[in-house]
């Protein structure tokens, strides 16, 4: 590899040839754990303050908006932080691993109700009404009708929403979850496992590597919704 | 100070001044690393469309890597790991660092943003540019982006706000602002809920009605350009 200089390709087998390839594997094990829990819950979330958000009573509709607004208006990190360090005031001791998935479901979740809210509103109203005219009931209406329709269009967007998670999770190491950055972080370069920029360039990579099944699922996704139906 | 008390009014009121002082190095960071942002996703953008394709295409890798990683560790990398590069690494302080690390990274959402509006300026006025013997330079600065930037506008204070909420990040690269000063406080007397309530709530203030004001900006922007065809992949979330 002649565009490589020699200490960084010493540096390179140094890693590849002792735990700090074990180590970085358990962090990426960690990160992509992060990843899939917080997006379970943040879709789960998604859906419930989605409909939340086009219910018929006043009631549900301010509690949907109040927790929609107030977790886009704050910052990810300040919302991190509260629930760390906050949390155990109310003597709820959650391990730093649960405080980072919950504040990153509740945080995209909001995000991602938008996305449920304007694919369903996004439906023409024709179709609602002749699903009533049919004489559907809301959730046959629902079922049948609206979501198959509207969850080909909340795909795209739930796959950027995945994308952005991705990146968020990277916030936990800021509250000592031992995801891959901590372990690059907090690890391998105060033990000496190859140079600081070298590691922090690794360390990017390996984000961009996570990153690439859901970019291109999302860049499918979107080329396909394009394509027919209703894509705004 | 007994923990008995779950909000302590004293103690939230004296600390709120410290917190509200440290306010303005994470507004100038936001504005410095949003102009910076503007600056070089035009250059991002113009440098996509470029005829020489290597050239494009190395541009839209850079923008995808930077836009797929995390901002965190980008930071890290500005503030810990760039010095270290031989040649062309350089010292940074560590708000320099975090402008240019912001800015880096939003400059990539915005090269999107950019290019949506390009992409929406239809065929015809290239064609009438040409025709009319324009040079690049005149096509793009008296026809194109006059007309590709307006739409977008409101799209770029939605990032503005993005961005803003994003700041506190800076923290970890030990930059003082809201959040480092609320942690720095919270370290000191162990209470930390009132110091990061207040930055919460100090983001909530200052981003919301931020946010309804650029969502009734796009809305009449909506309106005068009903134009379509604009195109934006991997676009945020309106706010």
């Amino acid at each position: 590899m002649p565009c490589f200089n020699h200490k960084l390709e010493q540096d390179v087998i140094a890693i590849l040839s002792t735990d700090a390839w074990i180590l970085l594997l358990q962090g990426v094990s960690v990160t992509v754990q992060l990843l899939v829990y917080s997006a379970i819950f943040a879709f789960i979330i998604a859906f419930v303050a989605g409909f939340g958000r086009l219910s018929k009573y006043g009631i549900v509709r301010g509690i949907t908006i109040t927790y929609v607004e107030f977790f886009r208006g704050t910052s990810l990190l300040v919302q991190l932080f509260w629930f760390f360090y906050v949390l155990p005031f109310f003597g709820l001791e959650l391990p730093a691993l649960m405080v980072g998935v919950m504040a990153l479901a509740m945080n995209y979740g909001a995000y991602a109700s938008e996305i449920v809210r304007s694919s369903v509103l996004a439906i023409p109203k024709e179709q609602t009404e002749a699903a009533i005219a049919l004489n559907m009931t809301y959730w046959q209406r629902m079922r049948r009708v609206i979501l198959p329709q509207a969850i080909k269009i909340m795909l795209p967007g739930f796959g950027n929403i995945s994308i952005e998670l991705l990146k968020g999770t990277a916030l936990v190491v800021l509250i000592g979850v031992n995801d891959v950055t901590y372990m690059v972080k907090q690890i391998l370069i105060p033990s000496g496992a190859g140079t600081q920029y070298e590691m922090y360039l690794l360390l990017l990579v390996i984000y961009f590597i996570l990153a690439l099944p859901l970019i291109l699922t999302a860049r499918w996704l979107e080329r396909r919704a394009s394509l027919g139906g209703y894509s705004r | 100070m007994t923990s008995s008390v779950i909000w302590n009014w004293e103690y939230a009121v004296a600390v709120f001044p410290i917190i509200f002082q440290a306010m303005w190095v994470t507004l100038s960071a936001t504005v410095l690393g949003f102009m910076l942002a503007l600056i070089l996703g035009l250059a991002w953008a113009l440098a996509r469309r470029s005829t020489f394709k290597p050239l494009a295409w190395t541009v839209a890798g850079i923008v995808e890597f930077i836009r797929s990683t995390p901002l965190l560790v980008q930071l890290f990398f500005l503030y810990m790991a760039f010095p270290q590069i031989p040649y062309i690494g350089v010292t940074l302080d560590a708000f320099t660092a975090g402008v240019i690390g912001l800015g880096v990274h939003y400059s990539t959402y915005l090269s999107e943003i950019y290019r949506s509006g390009i992409e929406s300026i239809p065929k015809g006025q290239w064609e009438a540019s040409t025709a009319l013997n324009f040079s690049k330079v005149q096509t793009w600065t008296k026809v194109i982006l006059p007309q590709a930037i307006p739409p977008v506008l409101p799209m770029f204070g939605n990032y503005l706000i993005v961005m803003f909420k994003e700041t506190p990040l800076l923290a970890a690269i030990t930059v003082v602002e809201m959040l480092q000063v609320s942690l720095i406080i919270g370290s000191q007397s162990f209470r930390y809920i009132e110091p990061i309530t207040i930055v919460g709530l100090l983001f909530l203030l200052l981003s919301y009605p931020s946010a309804l004001l650029v969502r009734r900006l796009e809305q009449k922007m909506k309106n005068r350009y009903a134009s379509g065809n604009k195109k934006v992949t991997r676009e945020e979330v309106t706010l």
